[in-house]
């Protein structure tokens, strides 16, 4: 069980950085959206592993709060996206479509 | 030997997780950012619970179990709903990658005869 641990530590944490990679550069706010989504999934993850490695349910409401908290933060972002300055920036980068 | 499994299972989930996160840098835009966004949210999470409910063996933890896989399929596919339609309507997708638009520039449905699908009769 510990080399299993070893191996999600390692892949959760490239998986960790990579998101953090996009929300830092994402050029638009739902991909920083998206990307934060992935890493809540990430951190879930992670503390069900940490909590199969361990043999312990002590954490297993922190994954049902984990569940819903993506869900609430995603959903209001999307609901107030913004497409005004965004979007120039947008248009700007891509060529005019 | 259940624990062999169970290993299996939850380096399965991280891996799958590791896929995503390699699509969400590389893709272009922001709904192929999201087709490889959403796939660790239901399937890599749920190998990971079915891991540790194959380690954990209680009955009360493996209904909390099935509690947050439950959560997580009704929530991920609704926010991504919702995130996809606020890319649409914002500009934020990339209409010329796309095979079909059902949408013309305001965010309407097409209904000019131009060789798109046109509307649903409702």
């Amino acid at each position: 069980m510990i080399v299993v641990g070893t191996i999600c530590a390692v892949l959760l944490s490239i998986t960790g950085a990579l998101c953090v990679v996009r929300i830092v550069r994402g050029p638009t706010m739902l991909d920083r959206t998206v990307a934060t989504d992935v890493f809540v999934a990430a951190s879930a993850g992670a503390i069900g592993i940490e909590a199969a490695i361990g043999r312990h349910n002590s954490t297993l409401s922190i994954l049902v709060v984990l569940a819903l908290l993506g869900f609430l933060g995603s959903v209001s972002i999307a609901k107030f996206a913004a497409p005004d300055t965004d979007r120039r920036a947008h248009d700007d980068e891509e060529g005019e479509s | 030997m259940i624990d062999v499994i169970a290993g299996a299972l939850m380096i399965s989930g991280a891996l799958l997780a590791t896929i995503a996160a390699i699509g969400i840098v590389r893709f272009p835009d922001v709904l192929s950012r999201m087709h490889a966004a959403t796939k660790p949210q239901t399937v890599g999470l749920l190998l990971i619970l079915a891991g540790l409910a194959l380690r954990l063996r209680d009955l009360s933890d493996i209904t909390i179990l099935g509690l947050i896989a439950l959560f997580q399929l009704m929530t991920a596919p609704v926010s991504a709903h919702m995130v996809g339609r606020a890319a649409f309507r914002t500009g934020f997708a990339r209409r010329d990658d796309l095979t079909v638009c059902e949408f013309d520039a305001d965010g309407r449905w097409d209904t000019e005869d131009d060789g798109a699908p046109d509307a649903p009769t409702r």
